[in-house]
């Protein structure tokens, strides 16, 4: 079948704006919309530029907002997104525009780097493994399959508002170790999340929930976050 | 005691003055909403709905209303809550939509003394409120004095 991809394209060495160009491709009902934007790439325009690696939905590095909604071009099917219409592609909101579908994620990672994202401990490190039982482990599993897509954290209406917000996607890495019962750092994510920019600029807007591919219950994290940081000490 | 302290990672993130003020502001909102629930629930259904409805409503039945402590201690709970969560949610509004310093100050300015004024009228309203101020008047408290 026949399709229309409309591209949002950006280049600031050409103009400053903005504007939508349409491709026509032919595509499978069951092609990705990855597929699509290839044949864009490779058969008629090599100057589109965006951001792909494992083309599987591993990586995390193809999160862009198709028909008005993020998602990963890798994991979106073209019969999913109504194909007799134009199918828009833009780059995800909130975070700077370099070029076409490629944004600086920059200041993403810099959320994420914040709320330490890695295991705080003391003490002499054991000989083994740090043992933790099947009950521990799975408290804090749903946020351990985060990808770093930036799905979510732009699909934040506060986030684009401003962007001195952490985002869902810090709150979900904190939360991949705040409730790991090896972990010791909890303290110190709770008081980095505590601050004015972090969890209680959250409005619950499930935005975030309905973004992530990895089907992570964003919203839900943030909740518990909030939860931890009001019953503490 | 097992708060370890390493040295934090490279990042734009820079700590500001700790404290509970924004967990304090987002627990309040969820506790005066659930009181304003039931205070304005009230509140509508016995200015509007019992009795004669909308029709019995005028200054009598204000003066008859804040002659009961009850009633004033409800009006004063409500005027008290609805500003300083319509206070407070504006000030979320101004954080997120506001970009720049200046501007966020002046709105936040502007916010809190209109909340001031309208806070400090209303209470004195509610507390020297004289059914008698019109010295013709011919409700019962006045002419029985
Ligand atoms: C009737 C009972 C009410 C309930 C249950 C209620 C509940 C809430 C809650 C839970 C929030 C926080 C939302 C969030 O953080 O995501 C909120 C926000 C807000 N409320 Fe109320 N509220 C009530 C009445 C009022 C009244 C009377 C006013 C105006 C004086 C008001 C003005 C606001 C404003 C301006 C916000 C901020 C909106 C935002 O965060 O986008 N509310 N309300
Ligand atoms: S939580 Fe989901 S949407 Fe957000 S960055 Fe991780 S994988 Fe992407
Ligand atoms: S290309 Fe790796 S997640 Fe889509």
């Amino acid at each position: 079948m026949d399709v229309t991809v409309k591209i949002l394209r950006y280049n600031p060495e050409v103009s400053e704006d903005a504007s939508w160009e349409s491709y026509q491709v032919s595509a499978e009902p069951t092609d990705r919309v990855l597929d699509a934007l290839h044949k864009v790439k490779w058969d008629l325009d090599g100057s589109l530029t965006f951001r792909r690696s494992c083309a599987h939905g591993v990586c995390g590095s193809d999160a862009m907002r198709i028909n008005g909604k993020n998602r990963l071009a890798c994991k979106t099917l073209i019969k999913d997104v109504n194909p007799s219409q134009p199918i828009s592609v833009e780059p995800i909101k909130g975070l700077p525009v370099l070029k076409d579908l490629v944004v600086d994620m920059e200041p993403f990672f810099d959320a994420y780097r914040s709320v330490m994202p890695f295991l705080v401990t003391s003490g002499n490190e054991p000989t083994r493994e740090r043992l933790q039982s099947q009950t521990d482990r799975e408290r804090f599993d749903d946020t351990t399959k985060c990808i770093l897509c930036a799905a979510c954290t732009t699909s934040c209406p506060v986030y684009w508002t401003d962007g001195q917000y952490f985002g869902p996607q810090a709150i979900v890495g904190a939360h991949r170790f705040i409730f790991d019962s090896r972990d010791e750092g909890t303290d110190q994510r709770l008081e980095i999340l505590n601050d004015k920019e972090g969890v209680w600029r959250c409005r619950t807007t499930f935005n975030c929930t309905e973004a992530c591919p990895r089907g992570i219950e964003v919203t839900k994290a943030i909740q518990e976050v909030k939860r931890a940081l009001i019953f503490r000490r | 005691m097992s708060l370890t302290s390493i040295p934090k990672p490279r990042s734009t993130y820079k700590a500001g003055r700790s404290n509970n003020f924004e967990m304090n502001s987002w627990l309040f909102m969820r506790g005066s909403g659930l009181l304003l629930v039931v205070l304005v629930i009230g509140h509508l259904f016995v200015n509007l709905w019992q009795g004669d409805g909308i029709q019995q409503i005028d200054f009598a039945f204000v003066a008859g209303k804040w002659a009961s402590p009850f009633w004033q201690i409800w009006d004063l709970a409500m005027l008290w809550l609805a500003m300083l969560h319509g206070m407070n949610g504006l000030r979320t509004i101004i954080n997120d939509y506001a970009s720049r310093g200046g501007t966020k100050f002046t709105l936040k300015t502007l916010l809190y003394f209109a909340t001031f004024v309208t806070v400090v009228l209303g209470t004195l309203v509610i507390f020297t409120f004289d059914p008698c101020i019109d010295p013709a008047s011919t409700l019962e408290v006045c002419t029985n004095r």
